[in-house]
């Protein structure tokens, strides 16, 4: 019983990892209808990029704050730059992009940190809370920064009359448009906080496995896996899929299948989530017109 | 076809036989390898470029087919022509069952699940309950074929004709499938699958072949590739085998099959020069590639020089001021779903 | 020179296709103007040509504005709203949220609150049903949606395009009884596409009849509804 809850827990803990990145896929698709193959290779990147703050000798929470500005704009850019030119192409020219952006973040930041492995700080305390032997602060810690990047989002979109007209230019830009909705920008700004998102993301989960280009690949599978079983258009469907998968990746590699097949469970769940119920547990059913 | 694109071609085989005799044996590897992935490129063309079916796992078909004729010829003998029809069965029958649940799955959807397989194919090879035959880790060496009938060539040369011939064979049968009813039939469902199927077209029963094709296709190079370089290991089929196909394919030109060629070249000579600028730069030049083709020509170099011979033929049209038809030649201004041997 | 709406010489496209061949015409302040025509005669068209949602040639005044080459966000936030065919319902968002976003570009948060309270007073079952999806409302429901989403933006010119398509001819009633309640307290102009001749005259000042991109007819409402030749071949009544 005991190994049960320590690899449940154990899950929850990578779990939450999962689910804030799914946060930031969500973030993206609920603004452009698109899923980004690059969100984490970005997300590595801006990593990278709070390392060497922190290197220059900014205090860690002074290096996250400009990370994540730093990592907006970026996402902002982006978008108007690079993914504008393809906005109304066929799906096939956008995934390409995509999978470009994908591969260019993945070499650059080979090629500026080179592939050897660095340690990343966590902010929080070595000594786990009260004591306990099942979850260290640093996983706790991180399930925490998750929970309350969701909550800033929910009541964003909810209760924002900006977060109102993203969810619309999202859904109807030509009727956005119609209310004076700058649809362009709004396309921007959700890549803006995708990338932001992503980044804390990603300086969540480097202390644990630590700096290394190719750290977010597996990651971001489960993260596709989770976005798509909580459903893909709903924020807090992503983290309650974030933690789903964590805890089901852990309990069958520990009880069922062995370590190793453990991307494969990914796999499963994305082809199965999608054939079987394609808008996950909590998203809504969108019904196209031919 | 014309009689001028019979003669290009004609001119293209020749050079390409001749091509082992007059360079070094390395060289006659990576051209043999240009093959391959000009087989391969043909597959994932089929289901993407044809069938507008978007895959970015086909790396995983490739796997499978180069460990089919690794596994056979280390472990069962099989002589090494006869693992390409084996590869080939095995691949056909996986991707259609991958491509049974896929008819669910449009666009980005479906890229993601194949995505997906991409990823996790090389965990997969690497499972301890198969590894006594896929070798694990270390995966599989495997022998290269020697010539036969005693012919005065080296292995490397009589690889290269071999694979030639393959390439040939399954690239004329794609071509002969493409021009008829099969090709028509694929197009229509790529471009307006509602329409397509209210004209009499089994959508479900062409999406589901085109993957079983396009795998085995793949598969087939996969298990040439795996005898040219004598070795398989579950590492290098990894998700970026599946991106370098993608980027052969957009390069060289979608729907086309010339463009499976010049993708190939592509992929297998520009990250040669690359490395030797850095180990990182081969993959962001490649990035780099895509975009910069994606927004510029995004139909590719097939499709590049299918608008210039157009453009060339026009402009002789007006010169010569004949206002007939245009002549049946190479230069026919078509659209991407054109399956013009010569682009 | 009228003083809300010039055009002068529009031409439309749709891709390489010209649909409207350069036709001119204008509306006052305040004033209700009908565009009529079978199917396919453009209607629809002018109304996105005004709006920037089609390639357009020649001159488009609003006011002191010139409009025609700007893109459709800044075209309404001059003070033109555009009530499209379809209704253009956010249909994932509630009643109330659609509602609001008419109020995006608006700056008095005050305003905007009590503004919706009043198109709650237009609309009474919009008041029923606000935090349900707009996707579930009836069309009527979804046609006043519309028009007071509209409505919220506090336009100069409201541009309707067949808000009667669809719909009971009692609900095709009411909605007229407000929009001529609407231009009478608001003084909002209104230009107004629709296949019911019959209704629109009967709420019109002056009328234009389309015919294949061109107009053939244009003249008061009165004398357009008193001319039965017209009647007859253009407007099927």
């Amino acid at each position: 019983m005991d190994a049960f809850i320590h690899q449940f827990l154990a899950g929850l803990a990578t779990g939450g990892i999962y689910a804030s990145v799914a946060l930031a896929l969500v973030m993206i698709y609920q603004a452009t209808h698109h899923v980004n193959f690059a969100q984490g290779e970005l997300a590595m990147f801006c990593t990278y990029l709070a390392w060497s703050l922190i290197n220059a000798g900014f205090g860690y929470w002074s290096a996250f704050l400009i990370t994540v500005m730093l990592a907006f704009v970026l996402g902002v850019l982006i978008e108007r730059v690079i993914v504008r030119p393809v906005e109304n192409s066929p799906v096939l020219a956008v995934v390409v992009v995509f999978i470009a952006l994908l591969v260019i973040f993945n070499s650059i930041a080979g090629w500026i940190y080179s592939y050897t492995i660095k340690t990343f700080p966590s902010p929080f305390p070595a000594e786990p809370f009260f004591g306990n032997k099942y979850m260290s602060s640093h996983e706790i810690g991180s399930i925490g920064v998750t929970l309350v990047v969701l909550l800033l989002l929910y009541a964003f979109f909810r209760y924002t009359p900006l977060g109102l007209a993203m969810r619309a230019a999202a859904q109807n830009p030509a009727s956005a448009k119609l209310v004076g909705i700058r649809v362009g920008w709004m396309l921007a700004l959700g890549w803006g906080l995708a990338a932001a998102i992503g980044a804390v993301a990603g300086m969540m989960v480097a202390p644990v496995v630590f700096l290394d280009p190719n750290m977010m690949g597996g990651i971001l599978l489960y993260a596709f896996a989770a976005a798509l079983v909580g459903g893909v258009d709903s924020p807090g469907g992503a983290v309650f899929g974030g933690f789903l998968v964590g805890v089901l990746e852990n309990l069958l590699g520990a009880f069922v299948i062995g370590n190793e097949l453990k991307l494969a469970v990914a796999l499963v769940l994305i082809v199965g989530v999608l054939v079987v119920k394609p808008t996950g547990f909590f998203g809504k059913v969108h019904v196209s017109r031919v | 076809m014309s009689r001028r694109v019979l003669i290009v071609l004609a001119v293209v085989l020749l050079a390409a036989c001749a091509l082992p005799l007059v360079v070094s044996n390395y060289r006659v590897f990576q051209f043999t390898m240009v093959l391959v992935y000009a087989i391969a490129l043909l597959g994932l063309n089929l289901l993407t470029g044809y069938n507008g079916q978007i895959s970015l796992g086909h790396g995983a078909f490739y796997a499978i087919g180069a460990y089919c004729a690794a596994i056979l010829m280390d472990k069962f003998g099989v002589p090494y022509w006869a693992t390409l029809p084996a590869a080939g069965a095995v691949c056909f029958v996986v991707g259609f069952l991958f491509g049974l649940p896929a008819l669910r799955l449009e666009g980005l959807y479906l890229a993601l699940a194949t995505f997906a397989l991409g990823v996790s194919m090389p965990q997969l090879l690497k499972y301890h309950l198969i590894e006594k035959w896929t070798g694990g880790v270390q995966g599989i060496v495997i022998v290269k074929p020697d010539p036969p009938f005693g012919l005065r060539l080296s292995p490397d040369q009589w690889l290269y004709y071999f694979t030639l011939a393959v390439m040939i064979l399954m690239f004329v049968l794609a071509w002969n499938l493409l021009r008829g009813r099969v090709g028509r039939a694929l197009i229509a469902i790529r471009d307006q699958h509602v329409a397509a199927e209210a004209m009499g077209v089994n959508s479900a029963l062409y999406k589901t072949l085109a993957f079983g094709v396009s795998a085995m296709y793949t598969g087939i190079a996969g298990a040439l590739g795996a005898i040219a370089i004598q070795f398989v290991a579950p590492d290098s089929f990894n998700i970026f085998l599946s991106i370098t196909f993608l980027v052969g394919v957009v390069i060289g030109g979608l729907a086309s099959i010339s463009g499976a060629i010049y993708g190939a070249l592509f992929i297998q000579f520009v990250p040669n020069f690359a490395d030797e600028i850095s180990k990182a730069a081969p993959w962001a030049i490649f990035g780099v590639f895509l975009l910069a083709f994606v927004y510029v020509m995004p139909f590719g170099v097939a499709g590049a020089i299918r608008m210039l011979l157009a453009r060339l033929a026009r402009k002789a049209q007006n010169d010569s001021g004949t206002a007939g038809m245009a002549t049946n030649s190479a230069a026919g201004a078509k659209t991407p779903g054109s399956s013009n041997a010569t682009g | 020179m009228p003083s809300l709406l010039a055009v002068a010489n529009l031409e439309a496209y749709y891709g390489a296709t010209k649909v409207l061949h350069g036709f001119s015409f204008g509306m006052e302040e305040g004033s209700i103007t009908a565009l009529l025509g079978a199917n396919g005669a453009g209607k629809t068209t002018t109304l996105r040509a005004l709006c920037g949602m089609v390639k357009t040639r020649g001159e488009i005044r609003f006011g002191e504005h010139r409009l025609d080459g700007r893109a459709t966000e800044d075209i309404v936030r001059r003070g033109i709203a555009h009530v499209p065919d379809g209704r253009g319902t956010f249909l994932n968002l509630s009643t109330e949220e659609n509602l609001r976003l008419g109020g995006y570009t608006r700056r008095d948060r005050a305003g905007v609150s009590e503004d919706i309270e009043r198109m709650f007073g237009y609309f009474p079952r919009l008041k029923e049903r606000h935090r349900q999806q707009a996707g579930t409302l009836s069309g009527g429901e979804q046609q006043m949606l519309a028009v007071a989403r509209g409505l919220m933006m506090r336009p100069r010119l409201m541009l309707l395009d067949e808000p009667s398509f669809g719909l009971a001819p009692l609900i095709v009633e009411q909605i007229f009884q407000i929009m001529r309640t609407i231009n009478e307290r608001e003084k909002v102009a209104i230009l107004l596409v629709e296949q019911n001749a019959a209704m629109a005259l009967a709420l019109a000042d002056r009328a234009y009849v389309l015919e294949t991109g061109r107009i053939v007819i244009s003249g008061s409402a009165a004398e357009i509804r008193g001319n039965e030749a017209v009647r007859r071949s253009y407007l099927g009544y």
